[in-house]
């Protein structure tokens, strides 16, 4: 026999004296490590689903927003603070370098009257550019032209959701809705994006000029026509951040803001909405990792406990092998290499089986889920890192025993 | 080849102290084949386990093929018994979950490697080559013994010690054991010291060592 074989076939031999306790033992780390991996794929799905979303919104999207932006909180609900006008975009379009389109939006909220179905829902007008500033696609029918938006011409476009629930399976397109004082038609159904953040699959959308026939748009004190928002888009992304500030402080002066005042609108690039979710999100993957890791830690613990137990157990046996010749660096090995045996098939185990469930999580389509090297080469490190950690002190009470007196014990 | 020299061993219990030899000197030569004899508590046990260097005097000189090892560490003992020691105890002391062969092969783990044709060889010198792959509990006594005399010599010691290696044993099995371990004395020349309470047994040695009170009382030669 191959002497660098004989410490692991002398593992083997004590892992299979004991098959249930063994087993017992390994399925400690085998559901510690399974929690771990099923845990964070779970995380890292969400995080991969969020930014892919938010990729196909388009990266080089910026947002115009009225009212302090905070993310999270719930400050400056949409007409709540009405501070964008159409003539901010005007503007901006105007005086702002590096920009390709600027589309302003208004949203209301509108009577909507299909056939016998009578709903409430959130109308928004828009300029021609806003499908493809948004990354828009259409599934069937047309978008509006830029002379159906100069004659105000009354037709819709609908998220694909809106277009289900309002028709069913009856085909959209030039079907009628009254929305509030006037009558529409569809013309076209987006293609859906899938739920998620700011998806378009709930919109209804209709020519800016048309809305403001179907409801008073409302102006500031100024004159300004009032806008929900304005999207626009960079022809450079690497000049995003300075076309934020362009925008910031072209703002800043058109509202006429004191140099102490906090801005009244918020403007923020995709990408960097795209870095604060990925950060919030990497936050969640880590404790839902730290949660799992917990019993990882109590599976660690049970390794022990059996070693220690072992060792009490087979006090004979290692008195024979010191009789033998064995060095306490033997024996220490001996019961490190069992520990660590113990916990690494537990590891091995644990990966299939959170690999497993993750999968059939992700096919099943209950969640997005995603395995990562890392997470894997972490789960393993750390199964086989806490059977040499608490492998170490029974194996080094083991190797400690007086040959004499462990050749007397039971 | 072994020189023991004013050898004393006490050992702590609790608050006293329990002196187990008390100055012990004792010669034995290459070959030899010593018997030990004296009553419980006499110190036998120990003085084998002192030879056999799985102890170290409380002071006192010994020493093993000229080498003084009475000071060594816990580590270079353990060498010293994986090279130059082998064991055969009254409780024969196999390990219950391995085979007979295994049992054997574990005799040279710790001294370079294990070698199956060498076990098989040693199982075949005790007459156990029909049963290499029993487990001790398949085994008689008399077999189990036979097993334990396998392993320690399977790594060619210059030394085998015996503690009453037939106490366990119905007389007929100990007579098989003694001749045993007679034969290998003979035709290899080993080294044997072993303990025994059988006047019988012990008239099969070269030397007789009575010991008392931890102190060697008498010797004579066979």
């Amino acid at each position: 026999m191959k002497k660098w074989l004989e410490p692991l076939t002398t593992a083997w031999v004590g892992v299979v004296t004991h098959k249930l306790r063994s087993f017992l033992t390994i399925l400690g780390i085998v559901i510690g490590v399974g929690a771990v991996i099923t845990l964070m794929s779970v995380g890292k799905g969400a995080e991969a689903r969020i930014l892919s979303n938010i990729q196909s919104m388009g990266s080089n999207l910026i947002n115009i927003s009225p009212g302090a932006f905070r993310f999270g909180g719930v400050r400056g609900a949409a007409g709540g603070v009405r501070t964008l006008t159409m003539e901010d975009a005007e503007a901006i379009s105007q005086q702002v370098s590096y920009i390709s389109t600027v589309a302003p939006s208004y949203s209301s909220n509108l009577q909507l009257v299909v056939g016998s179905q009578n709903t409430n829902s959130q109308v928004t007008g828009v300029t021609p550019e806003h499908i493809s500033v948004n990354n828009m696609k259409i599934a069937s029918g047309t978008f509006f032209s830029a002379e159906e938006y100069q004659r105000s011409a009354k037709v819709a476009v609908l998220g694909s959701n809106v277009a289900n629930t309002l028709f069913g399976s009856a085909n959209p397109i030039g079907q009628q809705m009254r929305m509030g004082t006037i009558i529409v038609h569809v013309i076209g159904v987006l293609q859906s994006k899938g739920a998620g953040f700011g998806s378009p699959d709930d919109a209804i959308l209709i020519p800016l000029t048309a809305m403001q026939q179907a409801v008073a748009q409302p102006r500031t004190p100024q004159g300004g026509r009032i806008v929900s928002s304005i999207a626009l888009t960079v022809s450079d992304k690497d000049k995003a951040d300075s076309v934020v500030e362009q925008i910031t402080s072209l703002l800043r002066t058109r509202h006429r803001l004191a140099p102490s005042a906090d801005n009244d609108f918020t403007v923020r690039s995709m990408e960097e909405i795209a870095s604060t979710l990925s950060e919030t999100m990497g936050t969640m993957t880590l404790l839902l990792g730290a949660i799992a890791a917990i019993s990882l830690l109590v599976g660690g613990i049970g390794v022990m406990n059996i070693m220690l137990v072992s060792v009490l157990e087979r006090t004979r046996e290692i008195g024979i092998r010191k009789a033998l010749g064995a060095r306490e660096w033997d024996i220490w090995g001996q019961f490190l290499i069992e520990a660590a045996f113990l916990t690494f098939a537990g590891g091995i185990i644990g990966i299939i089986c959170g690999w497993g469930i993750s999968s059939i999580l992700d096919r099943m389509g209950v969640m997005t889920t995603l395995v990562t090297p890392d997470i894997v080469i972490l789960a393993v490190s750390v199964s086989v890192g806490i059977g040499l950690f608490f492998g170490f002190y029974p194996a080094w009470n083991a190797s400690r025993l007086n040959p004499i007196e462990a050749l007397r014990a039971e | 080849m072994i020189h023991l020299q004013d050898i004393t061993k006490v050992y702590p219990m609790g608050k006293q102290e329990l002196t187990v030899l008390k100055g012990v000197n004792l010669h034995i030569e290459q070959g030899e084949l010593v018997a030990i004899m004296g009553p419980s508590g006499s110190g036998k046990t120990t003085i084998l386990n002192l030879i056999g260097c799985l102890d170290k005097p409380t002071s006192g000189s010994y020493l093993l093929e000229d080498r003084e090892v009475s000071r060594l560490s816990s580590g270079e003992l353990a060498q010293v018994r994986s090279r130059k020691i082998g064991f055969v105890f009254q409780t024969f002391n196999l390990l219950p979950r391995f085979s007979a062969l295994a049992n054997v092969e574990l005799g040279m783990r710790y001294a370079g490697g294990s070698d199956r044709r060498r076990a098989m060889e040693a199982l075949a010198k005790v007459g156990l080559s029909d049963r290499t792959n029993h487990r001790p509990t398949e085994l008689s006594g008399g077999e189990q013994q036979r097993v334990a005399i396998a392993r320690a010599l399977v790594k060619n010691p210059p030394i085998i010690l015996a503690d009453e290696p037939t106490g366990n044993l119905d007389s007929r099995s100990g007579e098989e054991i003694i001749s045993i371990l007679t034969s290998l004395h003979a035709e290899q020349g080993i080294t044997l010291v072993l303990i025994t309470h059988d006047a019988s047994i012990a008239h099969h040695c070269q030397r007789i060592i009575n010991l008392k009170d931890g102190q060697v009382v008498g010797e004579e030669r066979v």
